[in-house]
């Protein structure tokens, strides 16, 4: 059974004053996430990311379509019981203290007195809160705050872990140590969905990602396939080439660069690299290296943001 | 159960330290004072000068807490976001409005309960100890705080619908004109016109009868308030509460944040 399934989402805002006109905000979205899994919603802001989050969390309600998570419907109290959610920019009562923001979500969840205060004491050390668990939260920095949000979606020990940007306000030391949480939460076997528009994020974490650009999915899969798919360049390292045959191949590269006695050419289109090869040789170049210069993640995402323009918003009904 | 008394203890911790209580109640027992001075100053009523200005105090200090506290209970958590938090867990949103009522009552409770200590103390100065019959102040103490159990709901139920300065408005109205709906039906009775007569009815049955839970001049005068007005009263409050949170609740459920 997936941990996460949605089939046909879509969410069209009503907007204007006299609320006339519609913004489609997501399109008939449709992704599985399996149990155990790190998966990744990428796109840019204004995606649908948090639109979809929001759904799932029954803070907006879908136009049309469905969801289902650890295979119960979405209004199913008990299942929320077994899930966590970091919302994007966590607001909290700035009057409470972690702790005590805790224990009030933990009370929540209707945990146990005890198990509540060894959640609580774990939580507040792993996140290195411990000293600030009297302080007012309106004493908090952001990063600070992040981290209390993190706890509280980790308090009732979750099967499936939901993240909005959970890296926002954090300093470097900051997303390490998520990074680090996000993988241990992997080992532990939990279900780990979070949306993030910074992709070398992505690229460390995720097992599959799928990517979001104004309601629209465009692409979705396994990190390693997505990345295979396209191999964006060619490229030769010639080691002490003349000056002719570098005369030669200029045209046919898309960058030369030397560094020392070594050139480095990339080739974007693949015909042209038998031609570069063989005037290398002709004139006597060596070929140090030949190597495909696969896409970046972030490659990808700009191919299937840029390409694929979309105005969605702003429909007349 | 377990989850509206949560989020009613901490909508009574939230309470507990906001600053705007502590300045109301001590604002309160500076007009308690003001009473026994005025008391003083005036020979022969000294005692229903000090009821009357007494319970009005604990009436107006407890309807300004009830409006300052009751229009965020919904809106601000609305507008902060905090309102994500508590929605994304396992809490059904008729749970939360029925905590934050639960939460905002109990405040009240607690904070007429002070009042009424200090009007009691303020009461035994000036009369040089207390009696039996005084007992009966507590029946006026009694309705305000069904008064305030009405405001609360109303506070509410605007709360869901707008923001947080629209709900105020709304809520002050409604407690002003609900003071006059026996009026506005004999306004209707005496006008000679059958539509205006039936629309000032429908209007009398709508709107809250406050008018009817103000016994303070009575009980200044020590007239002894019959349980059937106290049984009616106390129906009457708990039926409109009801339509109240009800009302809330089918709003409620249909907002996206």
């Amino acid at each position: 059974m997936p941990a996460i399934e949605i089939k046909g989402l879509t969410k069209e805002y009503r907007t204007g004053f006299w609320k006339s006109r519609t913004k489609l905000a997501l399109n008939s979205l449709n992704l599985q996430v399996e149990s155990g899994e790190v998966f990744g919603l990428l796109g840019p802001n204004g995606a649908g990311k948090t639109t979809t989050l929001k759904i799932l969390f029954r803070l907006v309600f879908p136009t049309s379509g469905a969801a289902r998570i650890l295979g119960r419907e979405l209004n199913d109290t008990a299942m929320h019981q077994r899930v966590g959610y970091l919302p994007e920019q966590p607001y909290f009562y700035d009057h409470l203290t972690p702790e005590e923001l805790l224990n009030y979500t933990g009370r929540l969840f209707r945990l146990s007195k005890d198990g509540l205060r060894h959640r609580v004491n774990d939580l507040l050390a792993r996140l290195q809160l411990a000293e600030s668990r009297h302080v007012p939260l309106r004493r908090f920095s952001k990063g600070m705050l992040q981290r209390v949000g993190i706890a509280q979606a980790l308090i009732n020990d979750p099967e499936v872990v939901f993240l909005d940007e959970p890296m926002t306000g954090l300093d470097p030391i900051g997303r390490h140590e998520v990074r680090d949480l996000v993988l241990q939460l992997r080992e532990e076997r939990k279900t780990v969905f979070f949306s993030t528009h910074i992709l070398s994020d992505a690229e460390t974490l995720c097992d599959r990602i799928a990517i979001l650009n104004k309601g629209q999915l465009e692409g979705c899969g396994e990190l390693h396939d997505i990345l295979s798919l396209g191999v964006s360049a060619t490229e030769v390292i010639l080691e002490s080439p003349t000056e002719a045959v570098l005369n030669e191949v200029r045209p046919l590269v898309s960058s030369m660069v030397r560094t020392g006695d070594r050139v480095r050419l990339e080739i974007r289109e693949e015909a042209n690299t038998e031609q570069v090869l063989a005037k290398a040789f002709q004139g006597k170049a060596k070929v140090v290296s030949l190597n495909p210069v696969k896409m970046s993640l972030e490659d990808y995402f700009l191919s299937k943001v840029k390409t694929n323009p979309r105005d969605l918003n702003n429909r007349s009904s | 159960m377990g989850r509206v008394v949560t989020i009613a203890l901490g909508a009574f911790r939230e309470s507990v330290r906001e600053r705007v209580l502590y300045n109301l109640i001590v604002f309160a027992f500076l007009m308690i004072g003001a009473a026994i001075l005025m008391g003083s100053i005036s020979v022969g009523v000294e005692r229903i000068i000090l009821v009357n200005l007494g319970l009005a105090a604990i009436s107006v200090f407890g309807l300004l807490i009830a409006i300052f506290i009751g229009i965020g209970l919904v809106s601000k958590e609305i507008d902060r976001r905090t309102i994500y938090n508590i929605l994304s867990k396992p809490v059904a949103r008729a749970q939360f409005i029925l905590g934050k009522y639960a939460g905002l009552l109990l405040t009240l409770f607690v904070n007429t309960a002070i009042m009424t200590a200090g009007f009691y103390i303020a009461l035994a100065i000036q009369e040089r100890g207390l009696e039996t019959s005084d007992l009966n102040l507590l029946v006026a103490i009694y309705f305000i705080v069904l008064e305030l159990v009405i405001v609360v709901g109303i506070a509410i139920f605007f709360s869901c619908l707008s923001s947080s300065i629209l709900s105020a408005v709304f809520t002050l109205c409604l407690f002003v004109i609900g003071n006059f709906s026996s009026d506005i039906r004999a306004f209707g009775q005496g006008s000679g016109s059958p539509l205006l007569e039936k629309i000032t009815a429908f209007l009398y049955y709508v709107l809250p009868h406050f008018g009817d839970f103000n016994v303070i001049d009575q009980v200044a005068h020590g007239v002894r308030i019959p349980g059937f007005l106290v049984a009616a009263n106390t129906l009457y409050a708990l039926l409109y509460v009801a339509v109240l949170l009800s009302g809330a609740i089918l709003v409620f459920e249909e907002r996206e944040f």
